[in-house]
């Protein structure tokens, strides 16, 4: 028997003790924290007022990322471009987890005809490239953020649908599961304190990995003219207005590449810590 | 006489789809504090009956007749909600593989305490009984036990956990389903020791499944033989092995290892292997291995009757017919 003292610890101890982990927690606390601002309007010059005498300035002390052909400040439009990709990325993993979820292990555990259910209609999403339904589903709703969010959480659905059914298919059939039932448990707390728990740890990477690929597929959505529409800034809205200018004004492309760059490899990297932290065997003190 | 604690009478269990027959007819009952093995090949439906017991067939198998009588409750028709609030308080199971029975992302303490919990019982002194059956079954340093999580115990310590969590609320019966196989030989002896020594202390009975002879013999009172979804053979332990009647065990019992047996003698084996339950009709089921097989045995089915030492279901008994 190895000493129990370490068992003591949450998974939070042994997070902090990744350094992949540490790394992606302070890079999307920094975006968040960005996105917050934003939020708040606490930027440093207004994202929107056009300054046509200021265009195209170099970076420098007052335009920290340098200004666009309108002259507008590109640190200030990267900042509420990440809230606005934050906003989106959280609201659809939110939904897409949430029902992918409750799905996935609804009909993993109970099987039939609802998990044949469960299954086909998540095939039929996979079906589709991930970009073109998403551009569809957004065409046919609308061009306002929660539209853009609705389309990518339909988009992420069935991957949360698979990353839960899979264990829960396994972990029903361990005979833990059985043991417990034997013991009387009704399926509730089965499904409850023994499945759920189990499969949680994949379902948090699965969140993290999402949350980047949602802040991709909406600056995608954007940089393509759908989703976000000017004058409001997007971080690949402003990739997108960016591109021609970026053989002669390198920095109009800089600031909104480099916020996308840091909160996705940010993301990856907390998914990368959440899968080592979570499973009490694979930790190591 | 003393009345049954529980008593199984007429139980068939077939598959849902196809209606074969899996476990035909089966009956026996076990009495308070008596420990019954029931030995069988893989597919002789000794697991089957012990879940049918609980209300855990697996899905697509279903008993189709026969009943299962406890505290004069006939188990299978009674409802799911009263099923699970016998499973664990009034009849426990554990099981072959210990390394994969317990929950491995909650400490174990939590698991005990859980059993509490299920049967919405007071949770005041659930931590002292808890503790008390981690006792109970020999773990050293229970306290801390209870704050660790199942990888950092051996598949013995594991085996030890899940018969304390079986026993927590002190069941009349307990049903082994192999417990031992997956375990070393000494942890094995550990086990059985284990086990019967709580059978004497509470009296529980001990519904014992195995495909290995030499286990049961110094654990049960009464072996139960089947083969093919049958019972076949059914006698006090010292009569089976002294004097089995039907020619699948007495030729289960010659293929044990001896420790006379000589440097690269080969143990003596039944030959072919058992047939599909529901394959076998208006026959002996062994007839197809059997070297005394004679014409009856191909015709008819024999019934399980008793005779000077066990019941046989066999037309020619090894002590001859009466």
């Amino acid at each position: 028997m190895k000493s129990s003292s370490t068992s003591e610890k949450s998974w939070v101890h042994y997070y902090f003790k990744s350094t992949s982990g540490i790394v992606g927690a302070f890079l999307v606390l920094i975006m968040m924290t960005i996105s917050l601002c934003a939020a708040f309007g606490w930027m440093p010059h207004d994202p929107l007022i056009q300054n046509p005498m200021d265009s195209l300035h170099k970076p420098s002390s007052v335009y920290w990322f340098g200004t666009d052909q309108f002259g507008r400040d590109i640190f200030s439009r990267a900042m509420d471009g990440m809230r606005r990709s934050m906003t989106v990325s959280i609201v659809s993993v939110s939904i897409a987890g949430i029902a992918g979820v409750s799905l996935g292990i609804i009909g993993g555990f109970f099987g039939s005809w609802l998990d044949s259910l469960v299954v086909r209609l998540s095939d039929v999403i996979f079906a589709f490239p991930a970009i073109l339904l998403a551009l569809a589903i957004v065409n046919s709703l609308g061009n306002s953020w929660i539209d853009t969010a609705i389309a990518i959480a339909i988009v992420y659905t069935p991957i949360f649908i698979r990353v839960a059914r899979g264990p829960v298919l396994i972990i029903k059939e361990l005979d833990y599961v059985k043991s417990v039932r034997v013991l009387g448990f009704s399926s509730v707390r089965i499904l409850r304190s023994h499945v759920l728990p189990n499969v949680l740890a994949p379902i948090l990477v699965q969140i993290a990995l999402s949350m980047s690929w949602a802040i991709l597929t909406e600056s995608g959505l954007s940089f393509l003219g759908l989703g976000t529409q000017p004058p409001d800034s997007s971080l690949g809205l402003m990739v997108s207005e960016a591109q021609p200018m970026a053989a002669f004004a390198w920095w109009t492309l800089a600031a909104p590449s480099l916020f996308i760059t840091l909160v996705v490899v940010g993301l990856n990297l907390v998914g990368d810590g959440l899968r080592d932290s979570l499973d009490p065997s694979r930790r190591q003190s | 006489m003393r009345s049954s604690l529980i008593e199984i009478r007429n139980l068939c269990i077939q598959t849902a789809n196809e209606s074969r027959e899996l476990v035909k007819n089966i009956s026996f009952s076990i009495y308070p504090g008596e420990a019954v093995g029931v030995v069988g090949e893989s597919g002789s439906g000794k697991t089957l009956t012990a879940l049918s017991i609980l209300g855990l067939l697996p899905r697509g198998v279903l008993a189709q007749s026969g009943e299962v009588t406890y505290g004069g409750k006939n188990l299978l028709n009674a409802s799911e909600e009263s099923r699970r609030s016998i499973r664990g308080r009034e009849i426990s199971m554990i099981y072959q593989d210990p390394m994969t029975a317990l929950n491995p992302v909650m400490k174990l303490g939590k698991q005990l305490l859980e059993v509490f919990e299920a049967h919405e019982l007071p949770k005041e002194n659930a931590q002292e009984r808890a503790l008390n059956a981690l006792i109970e079954v020999g773990i050293p340093e229970p306290e801390r036990a209870m704050q660790s999580y199942p990888h950092e115990f051996s598949g013995g310590m594991r085996q030890r956990v899940m018969i304390a969590m079986a026993l927590v609320l002190s069941p009349k019966l307990l049903i082994a389903d192999e417990p031992t196989t997956a375990l070393d030989v000494t942890i094995q002896r550990q086990i059985l020791a284990l086990i019967s020594e709580q059978r004497k202390k509470t009296h529980m009975s001990i519904l014992w499944i195995t495909h290995d002879l030499g286990v049961v013999a110094n654990l049960v009172d009464r072996v139960i033989v089947m083969y093919a979804g049958q019972i076949v053979e059914e006698g006090s332990v010292n009569e089976i092995f002294t004097n089995p009647q039907h020619r699948y065990t007495a030729g289960l019992l010659k293929s044990l290892p001896k420790a006379t047996i000589k440097n690269r003698e080969r143990l003596s084996a039944i030959p072919g292997v058992p047939p599909k339950p529901w394959l076998v009709e208006n026959s002996c089921a062994f007839s197809s291995r059997c070297s005394y097989v004679t014409e009856e045995c191909l015709t008819k089915t024999p019934a399980l009757i008793r005779n000077k030492f066990t019941s046989a279901a066999c037309f020619h008994p090894v002590g001859g017919n009466s």
